[in-house]
């Protein structure tokens, strides 16, 4: 077989891609948890089941009531929202002025009771949500089949997320937000309803989450822990790309997702098995690296360089040292 | 101070007597067997187990009351062990030590089995693994107070993979669980491949659990094998068989779902699972017994129950009758009868309980049916094979239980 460290050239090709649609859902994700956190300092645990309730919506909306993806899409976001800003101008404003701490502890215990309530209705095994028929197939690349669906995910979130990027740090809007993050006194002293306009970026944050949900709802299985298995990477992405940055969160979760492709191709403990194995004491020094970065390890490479980021950049990637 | 303490012993020393005492005089130790369920209730297992298998065994225990009216009272707890090995173990020991429970069941995921069964022996109490699967469970730690009662990788591998070589899928590479239970499956299967005349060209482990198998389904796409064995469970073979569709994997190469559910198969439909062979031992509507009991557990839980289910009724069910008949619920005692009785209800028909803890009966191996041939709610699986006890299970001569002797 021609390629390098033991994969294809086309091989790699595939990994790469696979690790960019991927890496499209950690930065739609990241997005949404880093405008929360940049604007309200709450650190939103419960946006995996955020995300899972969109996916669920989505769901429901075709079993019950013959919702297309198409609505659903739109539908599914706008209802998760107005739920998050339920949830905001009941319980969350009321830790504002508390330590970061209360906010992820109130986020984190709702979102085990909405995980709970959907487990307890619809079981742990899930449902399957089709492919819409105008998404179905794909387009064999020659070194892949590349899923038409997959694609769709991409331009979508890339899209999604260059608007939200653009619109906070580029318009009008965008800059009572960012002036909210810095004084909330002085902006309200203007004339500008600054407690509304926290409930309406809540609610954003949150439907992006519902939005991701139902792009990945025929991808994935649909089911109760679907977002309590992804949340915590996507922490560590936000982590990783700088609390609160709306770049950061975007370019860490295309980035991340790509680097963890190629672990999962195994090139990287390939690499590291033909350079050093041959050499007597490097390569038993190399074999935990190695073991780090195998495949089956795949779930912990984000942790691993979230802890190296954090050791040379401790505001992360795109963050700023307050 | 010391005083106290002193007394405080003279009195605990003097319970301990006393107990010992009360338990010669009836048959349960403390008038009460205590059974506890140990599974996975709210993660990635516990549609196949968790609180069906609750429900399961309750309902044994409600029949065994009914039908014997024993002179004994029965308590049933249940717990959440997460999958993990040490808070299974943590959870047993408490439940032994300070709840009396008297024999724990279920035990699903190799791990916690595993764990339970080490502390289980320890404190000479028994163990009924259903949901379980790894054959070391009855191989290199098998213990002589433990049960394995519905099924294990040897048996899938049998089943699954003779039938698929035979279809003709020599070709073979694994999408294997990275924990015990995916590495037993792909071993045992891999040796029934490669005994059958088919060929193993590789392997990649997955994180346990994991989401997205696109990148391992690649790899699996690349190997070029005819098959495409899936070495996990649950949500894993699920979200596997689903992305393996979307990314035309199937239907050029084939996936063999070696341990399948019929939760699975309800989550995923039948047009995504059609035509795929899986190994069971139980089938909810294979004859007029099993759909009476099915019909009742289907009042309960709202769902046909799985194999798993089943097994911790028929598990619960002979160890309660094992008490009545040896007239006592010393550990030893109702063990040496258990394994004396054969095992005839619904689940399995002339079951027997080997020296190495193996209960071997009747495995099916099935194919899913087309959607146009189910006829009604949870019609999934023609029987296409009944693979005969002294078949489905690994025979006594090549355990490796230190039990077994030689």
């Amino acid at each position: 077989m021609t390629g390098i460290f033991g994969i294809s050239i086309q091989g790699l090709l595939g990994q790469l891609l696979v690790g960019l649609l991927n890496g499209s859902f950690y930065a739609i994700l990241s997005l949404g948890l880093a405008i929360i956190f940049g604007l309200l300092n709450i650190i939103n645990f419960a946006h995996g089941a955020q995300y899972m309730m969109g996916a669920f919506l989505a769901w429901i909306g075709m079993r019950y009531f013959g919702v297309t993806y198409w609505w659903a899409l739109l539908l599914s976001p706008l209802l998760v929202g107005a739920f998050g800003m339920l949830l905001e101008r009941s319980m969350l404003k009321r830790l504002y002025k508390l330590d970061h701490l209360y906010g992820l502890l109130l986020t984190f215990g709702l979102a085990l009771i909405i995980e709970g309530l959907f487990r307890y209705r619809f079981g742990i095994s899930g449902e399957s949500y089709p492919v819409t028929e105008l998404l179905e197939g794909g387009k064999n690349l020659g070194f892949m089949f590349l899923p038409k669906y997959r694609v769709w995910v991409v331009v979508a979130s890339l899209v999604i997320c260059f608007v939200t990027w653009y619109v906070i740090e580029r318009t009008k809007l965008g800059s009572y937000l960012r002036a909210g993050t810095e004084n909330p006194q002085l902006l309200q002293a203007f004339g500008v309803n600054v407690p509304l306009m926290i409930t309406l970026t809540y609610g954003y944050g949150v439907a992006l989450a519902a939005f991701a949900g139902v792009l990945a709802a025929p991808i994935f299985n649909v089911n109760p822990v679907m977002g309590s298995n992804l949340i915590i990477a996507v922490f560590a992405v936000v982590v990783v790309g700088g609390m609160g940055s709306i770049m950061g969160s975007i370019v860490t979760g295309l980035g991340l997702g790509l680097i963890e492709g190629i672990v999962k191709s195994g090139m990287i403990a390939n690499l590291l098995s033909s350079t050093f194995d041959s050499v007597p004491v490097a390569g038993s020094i190399v074999y935990p690296i190695k073991l780090l970065f195998s495949p089956e390890a795949s779930a912990v490479t984000i942790f691993v360089i979230m802890a190296i980021v954090l050791l040379v950049r401790p505001a992360g990637l795109f963050g700023r040292e307050r | 101070m010391k005083r106290k303490l002193l007394s405080a012993l003279i009195c605990a020393a003097l319970m301990l007597q006393v107990g010992a005492t009360a338990g010669a005089a009836t048959k349960a130790s403390d008038g009460v067997v205590k059974i506890g369920v140990l599974t996975d209730m709210s993660g990635t297992y516990s549609d196949l187990a968790g609180p069906g298998a609750l429900i399961a065994v309750q309902m044994a225990v409600a029949d065994f009351i009914a039908k014997e009216k024993p002179d004994f009272k029965i308590e049933v707890i249940s717990a959440d062990h997460q999958n993990k090995g040490d808070i299974a173990a943590i959870k047993a020991r408490e439940w032994i030590d300070r709840e009396q429970v008297d024999v724990i069941v279920d035990l699903v995921t190799t791990s916690t089995a595993l764990a339970v069964m080490k502390v289980a022996k320890e404190k000479n109490r028994i163990t009924l693994v259903s949901g379980a699967a790894s054959t070391p469970i009855t191989n290199e730690q098998c213990t002589d107070i433990n049960v394995h009662w519905t099924y294990d990788t040897y048996a899938l591998a049998v089943g699954t993979g003779k039938a698929v070589v035979k279809q003709g899928g020599k070709t073979w590479f694994f999408l294997t669980a990275d924990y015990a239970f995916g590495k037993s499956l792909e071993k045992n299967t891999s040796e029934v491949v490669v005994k059958e005349g088919g060929k193993v060209l590789g392997h990649v482990l997955h994180p346990f659990p994991a989401q997205d198998f696109s990148s391992f389904l690649l790899q699996a796409q690349a190997s070029g094998a005819q098959v495409i064995g899936l070495a996990n469970a649950g949500n894993d073979t699920i979200n596997a068989i689903k992305q393996a569709s979307e990314f035309g994997i199937t239907p050029k190469q084939s996936l063999a779902g070696l341990l399948m559910f019929i939760t699975d198969v309800h989550s995923l439909g039948l047009k995504t699972t059609q035509g795929m062979y899986l190994t069971t031992g139980f089938y909810w509507d294979r004859n007029d017994e099993t759909r009476a009991w099915s019909k009742r557990f289907f009042e309960k839980k709202s769902r046909q129950p799985t194999m798993v289910q089943a097994g911790d009724y028929s598990a619960v069910t002979h160890y309660l009758e094992a008490i009545k008949a040896a007239g006592t619920d010393d550990t030893q005692a109702v063990m040496a009868k258990m394994k004396a009785t054969p095992i005839n209800d619904f689940f399995a028909k002339n079951g027997k309980i080997r020296v190495d803890g193996r209960m071997v009966h009747d495995m099916y191996l099935a194919q899913v049916k087309k959607p146009e041939e189910s006829k009604y709610a949870w019609d999934y699986y023609n029987i296409r094979q009944v693979i005969p006890a002294d078949q489905a299970f690994m025979p006594l001569s090549e355990s490796v239980c230190p039990l077994v002797k030689k």
